[in-house]
This record gives C-alpha cells, sequence and structure tokens, in this order.
C-alpha cells in the first residue's frame, strides 16, 4: 500500500480538471508531505508529468491499473 | 526565477470556443504562470455575468451531424444542438463553462474587456463580471509583449 498525507479522486473528470484540483489540493500540504490522485483522463499521465515538471513538486509516481491513473506527488519546498 | 507569462486573446462567444481560452487559462495558472485573457468581439460573451452561451451546426461542418444544411436553418436547431452539446459534455465529465471561468478567477488570471467591444455591441458593464477590468489594444501589448506564449483563439 502506498503512503500518502491526503488523497483527491478525480474519477471521471476531463482535462483541466484533474490538474485544476491537484493544484489546489497540493497548496493545502506542507513541503515534503505527499498528495495521491486518482484520474481516469488518459491525458492525465502526460500532464502530470509537465505538472511535475513545471512547478518542482516531484512525481515520485505514476502507474495505470486497469484504465485508472494513479500518482503520488510529493510537495516542493517553498 | 520569474514566473512564465500567457496572454491569449479571446474573441469568439460560443459554447464550444469557450473552452480553449479557459481551459489554458486556469492551466498555466496552476503551472504558476501569470494569466492575462483580452476578451474581445463575441469573446466579450464570456465575461458576462449570466452566461448564456450556444452553439450551432449551421456554418459549422466539422460538426458531426446527419442534420441536412436545410434542416440546420430551421427555428429552435440552435438550441437543440445547444442542449445535445451540454448534455454529451455532462456524461463525458467536461467541467461547466461558469466553474471553469471561477476556477480561472480564483487562480488570478486577469481578465481585460475589450473597451471598443463594450462600445460597439453595447454591453452594460453592470452585466459582466466584476472581476474583468476594460482596457484597450495598449493595455493588452503592455504584457503581451513580456509574455512567453501569446494566443489568439
Amino acid at each position: 500500500m502506498d503512503e500518502f498525507d491526503e488523497e483527491l479522486d478525480t474519477s471521471g473528470l476531463t482535462c483541466p480538471m484533474p490538474i485544476l484540483k491537484a493544484k489546489k489540493a497540493i497548496s493545502s500540504l506542507l513541503a515534503g508531505q505527499i498528495l495521491r490522485v486518482i484520474a481516469t483522463d488518459p491525458g492525465s499521465l502526460k500532464d502530470f508529468q509537465a505538472f511535475a515538471k513545471q512547478t518542482g513538486h516531484e512525481l515520485l509516481e505514476a502507474r495505470e491499473d486497469n484504465q485508472i491513473f494513479y500518482y503520488l506527488l510529493k510537495k516542493r519546498e517553498p | 526565477m520569474a514566473k512564465k507569462k500567457l496572454a491569449i486573446i479571446a474573441s469568439r462567444g460560443t459554447l464550444d470556443w469557450a473552452y480553449p481560452p479557459l481551459i489554458l487559462a486556469s492551466t498555466a495558472a496552476a503551472l504558476d504562470y501569470e494569466v492575462r485573457i483580452f476578451f474581445t468581439l463575441y469573446g466579450l460573451k464570456l465575461l458576462e455575468k449570466k452566461l448564456d452561451l450556444r452553439v450551432s451546426s449551421l456554418g459549422n461542418p466539422a460538426m458531426r451531424t446527419s442534420l441536412p444544411i436545410m434542416m440546420r436553418t430551421l427555428p429552435g436547431m440552435e438550441m437543440l444542438t445547444t442542449q445535445i452539446m451540454k448534455g454529451k459534455m455532462k456524461k463525458k465529465g467536461v467541467v461547466d463553462v461558469e466553474e471553469l471561468r471561477g476556477l480561472c478567477i480564483e487562480a488570478e488570471v486577469q481578465m481585460i474587456a475589450c473597451q471598443m467591444t463594450i462600445d460597439l455591441f453595447e454591453f452594460k458593464r453592470t452585466n459582466l463580471i466584476d472581476h474583468a477590468k476594460s482596457g484597450g489594444a495598449a493595455t493588452f501589448l503592455e504584457f503581451a509583449g513580456m509574455s512567453d506564449v501569446n494566443l489568439f483563439m
């Protein structure tokens, strides 16, 4: 089982909602804490990589299991 | 690191075309961009407090429909096409335009309402959302000139 501090389920939502909701959710975390995001949008795989690259939050894991995507984002230092 | 900047000109006011500027603006803001949108011509419809956005298959040959051209001109067809589109969006989990606009505002996307268009089409300033500030081409260009990405839609 993955370890995380907060979980966000964006199942059923399309672009850009998973990213917008993830941005909000990660804002309320402390540096170093981990957000798990669940998504069904197939485009989210590339989007979360770009999100991490651009914002500096670390994408610890991105995996697909039966058309459901799971992401672990670690909040960056301020 | 200086923030990246995105400048968008939104010139269209149909239900479908409401999405590209608002999706890119909200996403860019989530990616820590500073964003400004200049709403001009029909784009100003996207700033009305009470949104009434429609889509038409008339003059839109790319829209998949089996309706012959003559049928598309009938009264009520625009309403019907809009309802079908809205139903499809809801089913597929596409966010509502008003909610998306709210997320842009929350993310501090700056919105400029083209003053010339307000005068030309006699928009009432009080019918537009308070978040939008009116301005002209020079107002927009000042920011656009410093932007990393400039888009016209």
